[in-house]
């Protein structure tokens, strides 16, 4: 059986639902370690082993939390070195980015991000990764041990199987030197009234809103549906809204029930985070937008005019 | 302060991209200075202006990425480092890393300023994989830089707000697109840009042995692809084709 790790990350003592994602494919490739490193673990450790995992590493050193990439880098390469692996999962999210980098770097290995999917193949592993502005879809085999893979989030179906994991004490000792990039507030702006992710339905404007005047009128819709809006790259980048709305790659996966993107033209970065939802609905001035292509109905036409228009007759079914 | 901003050419994001024999990305179409190192190209200059020091441009490509770093010293960075070598054609995110740790380690910087991801592979690999070589702290999509003294001050964005980070330089951050907007290169910039120096080297130089590739690509598929709708232009009917679907999609 090949040797699996699932680095399942934690945010402020709680198990990120990317983490049980990745349990879903990892105990498919072979027997499943987890490593719940800083506040949380051990509690963590009971679900990782509910969704599969054998054996759970936890260590509640304060420094996981306080200190960026670097403890976690140290902890994951002294486990390695007593047991390797053979593939390593980790979520594609800002936090598991930052170690997953800095830990392949140090064992210069290499790794393939942004990745669909991952699979044993001839004795190796291959992942599935947007190639070609997304229009393609390459495979990717990683040529060295471990396999490192950054799993795009919602790629997988978290699901219980039922378990209990041997939890072991990870003893590492982190030293002064890797306590350098010191987490010292943290600031939660806006706090969003439906969850972007967990939105049933999800309205994100782009350029084509014409500028953060006109996105009251998607709020207005959303608060009309009970859902959340969201915003491109594009728009996120020009200051119109924060960088908490953006979906995308760099930004939030989503698959809601419906989607209805706004004034948005479907480039791959902001694609690969709203595909999978059920169904999309394009309101844009151009008829040949890529976004048009994709979507269960596309409208040509002023979103300025056509989003208050839809938020009144919804309004008015709902009466 | 010594700075340096990692600089990359990429295929302009608005024109269309095309694969080379080798399933790797052509670079032969219009190619740009990529748009999120233009920010940190701007922030560098900014913090030269706030606290002193040289911004250096450090890029790796064929030679034609020399004008990515022209358009950064055009802005007003003083000089740049090309590493240029056929074996670096296709090159993965470690090698890649590998490259520039060796030409920015010759520079000793006190800041290197990364963009989050490069806008043609968005991988945003290279970044944390630069930082380990170069034995730097990193902070990562950094919204916000202050320096005070031999500390860097960044508000670090994450899903819900963002995070104050404090690290001792030399540091590694990389930058979101909205950390400041690019400036225009003027007429003066342009013209002082071209006797500004551009250092070309190659591995040879840089003492790296390129070695067996990371990862190759095994097989290239046309992506499943979301099967097209109806397209319809608004003529007073959509938002009862908008509200049909809706229906249909039980959310009212």
């Amino acid at each position: 059986m090949a040797k699996v790790w699932v680095y399942a990350e934690l945010n402020q003592g709680t198990l990120t639902p990317a983490a049980l994602e990745l349990m879903a494919k990892a105990r498919e490739l072979g027997d499943v370690d987890a490593i719940a490193l800083g506040a949380g673990a051990k509690a963590a450790a009971a679900t990782l082993g509910k969704h599969g995992a054998k054996v759970v590493h936890v260590n509640e050193d304060a420094a996981f939390d306080d200190f960026i990439a670097e403890p976690a880098t140290d902890a994951l390469a002294s486990l390695h070195k007593e047991q390797p692996a053979d593939v390593i999962l980790f979520g594609f999210t800002p936090d598991s980015r930052d170690v997953a980098g800095r830990f392949a770097a140090r064992l210069e290995v290499g790794l393939i991000s942004n990745a669909g999917d991952v699979a044993a193949k001839d004795g190796g592993f291959v992942a599935k990764v947007p190639y070609f502005g997304g229009a393609k879809l390459a495979s990717m085999k990683a040529n060295k041990k471990p396999a490192i893979v950054l799993v795009r989030p919602k790629s997988f179906e978290a699901k219980e199987v039922g378990g209990t994991a041997e939890v072991k004490d990870l003893k590492v000792t982190i030293n002064a030197a890797s306590k350098r990039a010191h987490v010292t507030e943290r600031v939660v702006e806006a706090s969003e009234k439906v969850k972007l992710e967990e939105a049933r339905v999800v309205i994100s404007g782009g350029r084509g809103m014409g500028g953060p005047d006109n996105f009251p009128l998607l709020e207005d819709l959303a608060t009309a549906l009970g859902g959340a809006v969201g915003a491109s790259r594009a728009v996120v980048d020009a200051g119109w809204v924060p960088y908490s709305m953006q979906v995308g790659q760099t930004g939030k996966s989503v698959r809601p029930g419906v989607y209805i993107a706004v004034g948005i033209s479907g480039a791959m970065q902001h694609t690969v985070g709203m595909k999978a939802s059920k169904v999309i609905i394009a309101i844009n001035k151009d008829a040949e937008a890529p976004i048009m292509k994709m979507a269960d109905l596309g409208v040509v036409g002023d979103a300025l005019k056509i989003v208050p228009a839809l938020t009144a007759a919804v309004k008015a079914k709902k009466k | 302060m010594k700075i340096v901003v990692t600089v990359k050419q990429v295929p302009d994001p608005n024109s269309t991209l095309t694969l080379e024999a080798d399933n790797t990305l052509s670079r032969e179409k219009e190619v740009v200075l990529d748009p999120g190192d233009e920010c940190g190209v701007e922030e560098g200059l900014q913090l030269k202006e706030a606290h002193g020091g040289e911004v250096i441009l450090v890029s790796m490509g064929p030679e034609r990425a020399k004008d990515a770093i022209r358009k950064g010293l055009s802005m007003g960075a003083d000089r740049g480092v090309l590493i240029t070598d056929p074996q670096l054609a296709g090159a993965d995110a470690l090698l890649t890393a590998r490259a520039l740790a060796a030409a920015i380690r010759a520079e000793a910087p006190d800041l290197v300023i990364c963009g989050t991801e490069s806008y043609d592979g968005s991988t945003g690999m290279v970044p944390p994989m630069l930082a380990e070589l170069l034995g730097m702290p990193q902070v990562s999509f950094a919204k916000k830089v202050e320096v005070d003294g031999s500390n860097v001050k960044v508000h670090r964005q994450t899903a819900d707000g963002y995070q104050v980070v404090e690290a001792p330089m030399p540091a590694l951050i990389t930058v979101t697109a909205g950390i400041a907007e690019p400036r225009y290169a003027s007429l003066k910039g342009i013209m002082a840009a071209r006797s500004k120096e551009i250092k070309q080297i190659g591995l040879g130089d840089l003492g790296i042995e390129k070695g067996e590739p990371a990862e190759t690509i095994e097989g290239l598929a046309d992506a499943e692809t979301r099967k097209a709708g109806s397209v319809i232009e608004d003529d007073g009917t959509a938002v009862d084709r908008i509200i049909q679907v809706l229906v249909e999609a039980k959310v009212v």
